[in-house]
C-alpha cells in the first residue's frame, strides 16, 4: 500500500498531465487492485485475478484483455501497470488502463511484461466472458455465451438463468438454453433430462456430443448409467443423428483438404508446365524461382512494416517480376546455349539452382525468415461446429485457379500466347512467319519463371521461408507435370488435384510416410504404362 | 545484420583464433598447443542449429585462452564441416584425430551423425561431448553425454502433462527417424504402465520437412474432442514445427484446449519467428534463456560480446557444450594430461556449475545430473518457467520402460567399465551402441 502511493507520486510527478485523472482513482478499489496485480508472483496470480473479477467493474475487461494478449506491462520505475502498444524496437506506447486515454511512449528497458500461463489465460476467458454477459454489444454477448458453453458450474448457471431473463438477442438466447439444457442433463427429474436431451438434438457442438455420451455411458455391469428408458433412447437418437453429420463433414474436409494441397502442387508445378512442359527445359532451378517468390514477400513485409495487411498484394507482381527477370536472365545466360542438350541443360541448372541457393544463404542468413500472415489470412471460416475452412488455404486455392486461368487466357487469347505457341509447334516455320523465336524464348522462360515466383508468395503463407525451400517442392513439380502430359496445361490442373486428393484420402489410413510413398509408386507404375501422362500432347511436335 | 557487423564477428573470432595461435605468452609458445576439434554442420539443414554451437565452442576457447590456456598451453580450435551429411560427420572424425591430432572433439547433433561417428571414435580412441538431447540407448567409452536422456526431458514433460494439466488422452507425434521412435516407444511403454489405455495414445510419424499438417491437426482435433483433456507430446524436428503450430493456430485449436510439449523447439527455432501461434505451448529442457540467475546472466552477456549481436540468444544444448567443456577443462587439469583413457577416468564424478543455479555432475555411465525444467512460449520468443524439478536427474542410458534395456546399464568405473551390462545375467555384451 505504502510503496504504491509512492509509486503513485512518483507516477505523477514524471507526468503531471495525468495528475487530474490519477487523483480521483487513488482510493478507487481497481486502481488498489491493479496495484497489488503489479506486484503478485505469477504463482498468487491467479487468486488476485480472482479478487479483481469480484469488483464486478466493467472497466476491468480491457485490462484482462491485454493480461491475456500479452499487452499489460509493468512500468519497473513506478510499478504501474499499463497497456502497451510496442512501437518500434526501443520503445512502447502506453496507456493508462483506468486513466483515460492519454498515450504516453515508454523506453522498452522501463518496461516488463506480465507474464501469463495456460492456467490463467483459461481463467482470463472464463472471467472475460462472464463479465462480457453484460455487454452492450450483442456479438460480444454472443461470444461470451458460446465460451461459456459447457461449463456447467453452479456459478455460471446462475449466471446465465439471470442472463436468459434480461436478454432480449435470440442468437444469445439460443446458446444460453443450450448452455442451460447441459446442465439440465444433470437433473433428477426425468423429465428435464428429456427436455434437455430435445433441447440439445441437432447441436453439432463436441460438448454436447460428449455430455449425451457421458449420458448413455454404460456402468461396469453393462446397464445404462441413465435410468429412463425414454430419455436413454432419445439421447441415443441424437448421438446417432450427431455421428452422421459428423461422418459427412469429416469428409467434406478431406475433400478440402486434398484440393487445397492440390492447390499448392498445382502453383508450384504451373510455372513449369510453362518451361519444361511447352518449352521442354529441364529446369532444375524452378524451385529455387519459387524461393526467390517467397523471400520476396518477406522483403516486402520488411520494407513496409506498417502495411501487413496489403504486403501480399504488393508482393504478387513484385514477386512475378523478381523471378521473371532471373528467369530471363538464367534463359539468357545459360540456357539458350543449351537447346537440344537435356542432360547438360539439367546440370547447368541444377548448377544455378545451388547458387541461387548460396545466395540467399549469405544475404538473408542460413535461418529462416519470419513471414507474417496477415489478418485476413489467419483463422478459418467457421460454418458450423464440425466443419471449418482455414483463410489461408481457401484463399490459396482461390488464387490458384485464377493464376490458372489467366495464364490459359493469356496462352489461348493473346498474341504473345500465340508466339509461344507456333515456337513450342514448329520452331523452324514460326521462324519462316518472322517470330522472332530467340526473343519468344526467353518470354516464355520469364513468364514461366514469374509464375513460379507467385507461387513463392503463396508458399510464403503455408510454409517456412528459407533456403531449401525450393527443394521441398521441385520433386512434386515435376512429379505433376509428367503425371498430367507434358505440354498440357489442363493435364496439370488435373493431375495437381487428384494427386492431391489421392494423398489426403491415403493419409488417414496409412499416414503422411506410407501416403507419399504410395503416392510415388502409383505414379512410377502409371507411367510406364502411359509415358505421355494423363493427357498425351498430340501432334506433330510430339515426335 | 549487416555486412559490417557479420565481418566485424568474423575479424574478432580470428584474432581470438589468431592470439591463441601465436600464444599470448612467449613462455607457452613453445609448447605445442591442445587441440579441440569441431564437428559441427555449418552448411546445410542443420546449419540453423549447429553454427551457434561451433560459435559457443570458439568463444569458450577464446576464453579459457585469455585466462591462460590449459595446463600451461594454449588452445587451439579445428573447425570442419560435415555439411549435415551424416556419413561425412565420421569421415571428419577420422580426419580430426588421424591428421590433425585433436585432443577432444565437440560436435554432432542429430542422433544419426552421432551413431555414424561412433565406430570412429571408438576405433580410434577419441573422445567426444555430445551437446544434443536424444533418444538414450547408448553409452561409449569414448562419449561423453551433456545433453538430456529421455528421464531427463520426456518422461518429465509426460509427468507435468499428466500431473499439472490434467491429460488423459495422448499424441505422440514425431518426425519419421530414430529418436522420435525411440522416445515415443519409450513414453508408449511409460503411458501404459501409468495405466492409460492403448485407444488413448495417438501415434503419428511425419517425414522431415513436413508442411502440410491439415489432415494430422484435424485428426488430432477430433482425437481430442472426445470429452478427456487431450495433450500433444511432439518430437517433430526443425522447422516442420512452424507450419504445425500455423495450423493448430488456424483450426482454432489454442494451448489451452490441447497443450503441446515440444522436445525439439528451443530459443534459436523461435527466434526471429512469428510467435502468435505457439504462445501458450510448452517445451521441455534443462535450460532457459529466461532462467534468473547470475551465472545465466553473465554468460548471457559473455555471448553478446563475443558475437556482437545482443538479439542472438542462448538455448539448452549451448549450455550443455558450455558444461561439457568446463568439465574437459576440469578433468584434463585433475588428470594433467589430454590423454582420453585419463581425461575419461578423471571425467567421471567431476561436478561444475550449470547455469540455472546448480551443479552437474557426471555419473560413471557418462551422462550428466541435469534440472528440468517446462516453460511456456511466450509472444518475445521466450520461456515462461511454469514447472522445475526440485532436484537434479541423473541421466539415464539405459530406459527401464523398454523391454530389452530393462535390466541393462552403463557403468565405465571398475569393476563393471562396460556400457551395457546386463544386471540379471552380469554379463557385459560389449555392444555399446
Amino acid at each position: 500500500m505504502y510503496r504504491l502511493i509512492i509509486a503513485l507520486i512518483l507516477g505523477c510527478i514524471a507526468c503531471p498531465w495525468l495528475n487530474a485523472a490519477d487523483d480521483p482513482l487513488a482510493d478507487d478499489p481497481l486502481s488498489l487492485q491493479l496495484g497489488v496485480l503489479a506486484q503478485t508472483k505469477l504463482t498468487k496470480m491467479p487468486a488476485q485475478i480472482e479478487v479483481l473479477v469480484a469488483l464486478n467493474d466493467s472497466r476491468v475487461v480491457p485490462v484482462l484483455q491485454a493480461m491475456l494478449d500479452g499487452r499489460l506491462y509493468r512500468r519497473k520505475s513506478d510499478n504501474l501497470l499499463f497497456i502497451g502498444v510496442p512501437g518500434d524496437d526501443k520503445s512502447l506506447a502506453i496507456t493508462n488502463p483506468l486513466g483515460g486515454s492519454e498515450t504516453t511512449v515508454a523506453p522498452a528497458s522501463d518496461l516488463s511484461r506480465v507474464a501469463v500461463n495456460n492456467r490463467m489465460r483459461g481463467q482470463l476467458r472464463l472471467a472475460i466472458a462472464q463479465l462480457n454477459l453484460a455487454s452492450e454489444d450483442e456479438q460480444q454477448r454472443f461470444d461470451a455465451a458460446q465460451e461459456l458453453l459447457g461449463d456447467v458450474s453452479p456459478p455460471v448457471i446462475a449466471l446465465l438463468n439471470q442472463v436468459a431473463q434480461a436478454e432480449s438477442s435470440e442468437r444469445v438466447l439460443a446458446v444460453v438454453a443450450d448452455a442451460q439444457a447441459l446442465a439440465a442433463l444433470q437433473q433428477d427429474d426425468a423429465l428435464i433430462r428429456l427436455k434437455a436431451v430435445e433441447q440439445l438434438t441437432g447441436n453439432l457442438q463436441p460438448v454436447v456430443l460428449n455430455a449425451l455420451q457421458s449420458l448413455t455411458a454404460l456402468d461396469a455391469g453393462g446397464a445404462p448409467l441413465e435410468s429412463d428408458p425414454l430419455v436413454y433412447k432419445r439421447a441415443l437418437k441424437a448421438i446417432a443423428g450427431i455421428k452422421q453429420e459428423a461422418e459427412f463433414y469429416s469428409s467434406a474436409e478431406t475433400i478440402f483438404f486434398g484440393l487445397s494441397l492440390g492447390s499448392v502442387l498445382l502453383l508450384s508445378a504451373i510455372g513449369l508446365a510453362i518451361t519444361f512442359g511447352v518449352m521442354g527445359v529441364i529446369n532444375m532451378a524452378h524451385g529455387e524461382l519459387i524461393m526467390l517468390g517467397a523471400y520476396t514477400t518477406y522483403v516486402v513485409q520488411l520494407v513496409l512494416p506498417n502495411h501487413l495487411e496489403y504486403s501480399l498484394l504488393v508482393a504478387v507482381p513484385l514477386a512475378f517480376v523478381v523471378s521473371g527477370l532471373v528467369g530471363v536472365g538464367i534463359e539468357r545466360g545459360v540456357i539458350r546455349f543449351l537447346y537440344g542438350r537435356p542432360l547438360e541443360t539439367l546440370l547447368a541448372t541444377f548448377g544455378i539452382s545451388l547458387i541461387l541457393q548460396q545466395a540467399v544463404r549469405s544475404i538473408f542468413s542460413p535461418l529462416n525468415r519470419s513471414v507474417a500472415n496477415p489478418e485476413w489470412m489467419s483463422g478459418a471460416l467457421q460454418l458450423n461446429p464440425l466443419f471449418s475452412l482455414t483463410y489461408n488455404r481457401l484463399y490459396i486455392l482461390v488464387f490458384s485457379l485464377v493464376v490458372f486461368f489467366l495464364l490459359l487466357a493469356l496462352l489461348k487469347r493473346t498474341r504473345l500466347g500465340l508466339q509461344f505457341r507456333a515456337v513450342a509447334q514448329n520452331r523452324a516455320m514460326a521462324r519462316a512467319m518472322g517470330i522472332r523465336s530467340a526473343w519468344v524464348d526467353a518470354m516464355t522462360f520469364g513468364l514461366g519463371s514469374g509464375i513460379a515466383g507467385i507461387a513463392g508468395v503463396a508458399l510464403s503463407q503455408l510454409t517456412n521461408v528459407g533456403p531449401n525451400l525450393g527443394q521441398a517442392y521441385i520433386i512434386d513439380s515435376f512429379m505433376v507435370v509428367v503425371f498430367g502430359g507434358v505440354g498440357n496445361l489442363w493435364g496439370t490442373l488435373v493431375s495437381a488435384f487428384s494427386l492431391g486428393m489421392a494423398n489426403k484420402f491415403i493419409e488417414p489410413v496409412a499416414g503422411a510416410v506410407l501416403a507419399k510413398i504410395l503416392v510415388l509408386i502409383f505414379i512410377i507404375l502409371f507411367i510406364q504404362r502411359y509415358p505421355r501422362g494423363l493427357f498425351p500432347q498430340q501432334g506433330r511436335s510430339v515426335d | 545484420m549487416t555486412m559490417l557487423k557479420k565481418f566485424k564477428r568474423a575479424a574478432t573470432g580470428a584474432a581470438l583464433i589468431g592470439a591463441a595461435l601465436l600464444g599470448i605468452n612467449p613462455a607457452s609458445a613453445a609448447e605445442p598447443p591442445i587441440k579441440v576439434g569441431v564437428l559441427h554442420s555449418l552448411s546445410g539443414t542443420m546449419a540453423i542449429s549447429e553454427t551457434t554451437l561451433k560459435d559457443t565452442v570458439l568463444m569458450m576457447v577464446a576464453e579459457q585462452n585469455a585466462a591462460g590456456g590449459l595446463l600451461g598451453r594454449q588452445l587451439e580450435a579445428v573447425v570442419v564441416d560435415p555439411m549435415s551429411n551424416w556419413p561425412l560427420f565420421a569421415e571428419k572424425a577420422r580426419e580430426l584425430i588421424s591428421k590433425d591430432k585433436v585432443d577432444v572433439i565437440f560436435g554432432c547433433w542429430t542422433s544419426v551423425s552421432r551413431k555414424s561417428v561412433l565406430p570412429v571414435i571408438e576405433e580410434l580412441n577419441g573422445l567426444l561431448f555430445y551437446p544434443v538431447q536424444y533418444e538414450g540407448e547408448e553409452s561409449s567409452k569414448n562419449v561423453f553425454y551433456t545433453g538430456a536422456a529421455p528421464n531427463q526431458q520426456a518422461i518429465p514433460a509426460v509427468d507435468y502433462l499428466m500431473n499439472d494439466l490434467g491429460v488423459e488422452r495422448w499424441v505422440l507425434a514425431g518426425t519419421d527417424y530414430v529418436y522420435p521412435r525411440t522416445t515415443n516407444k519409450i513414453l508408449e511403454a511409460y503411458l501404459k504402465a501409468k495405466g492409460v489405455k492403448e485407444e488413448d495414445i495417438m501415434i503419428n510419424y511425419t517425414p522431415f520437412g513436413h508442411s502440410d499438417w491439415q489432415s494430422i491437426v484435424a485428426e488430432i482435433k477430433t482425437f481430442g474432442g472426445k470429452g478427456k483433456k487431450t495433450g500433444v507430446v511432439s518430437t517433430i524436428n526443425g522447422d516442420a514445427n512452424i507450419p504445425f503450430y500455423k495450423e493448430l493456430g488456424n483450426q482454432g485449436m489454442s494451448a489451452e484446449d490441447i497443450p503441446v510439449v515440444a522436445f525439439s523447439v528451443g530459443e534459436e527455432e523461435l527466434s526471429g519467428m512469428d510467435t502468435s501461434a505457439l504462445v501458450g505451448h510448452l517445451a521441455a529442457w534443462n535450460y532457459f534463456q529466461s532462467v534468473e540467475d547470475p551465472k545465466n546472466a553473465e554468460f548471457i552477456a559473455r555471448w553478446h560480446t563475443f558475437t556482437g549481436d545482443d538479439k542472438r540468444v542462448t538455448n539448452d544444448p549451448m549450455e550443455a557444450t558450455y558444461i561439457g567443456f568446463r568439465m574437459w577443462v576440469e578433468a584434463v587439469k585433475k588428470a594433467g594430461t589430454t590423454d582420453p583413457d585419463a581425461v575419461g577416468a578423471a571425467m567421471i564424478g567431476l561436478s561444475v556449475n550449470n547455469l540455472t543455479g546448480g551443479m552437474a555432475v557426471m555419473g560413471s555411465n557418462h551422462h550428466l545430473s541435469k534440472p528440468v525444467l517446462i516453460g511456456e512460449i511466450q509472444e518475445d520468443g521466450q520461456f515462461l518457467v511454469v514447472s522445475e524439478t526440485e532436484e537434479l536427474i541423473p541421466g539415464d542410458a539405459w530406459s527401464d520402460f523398454l523391454p530389452g534395456s530393462k535390466d541393462t546399464i552403463a557403468d565405465w568405473t571398475p569393476p563393471i567399465s562396460c556400457g551395457n551390462f546386463n544386471t540379471v545375467t552380469k554379463t557385459c555384451s560389449g555392444q555399446n551402441f
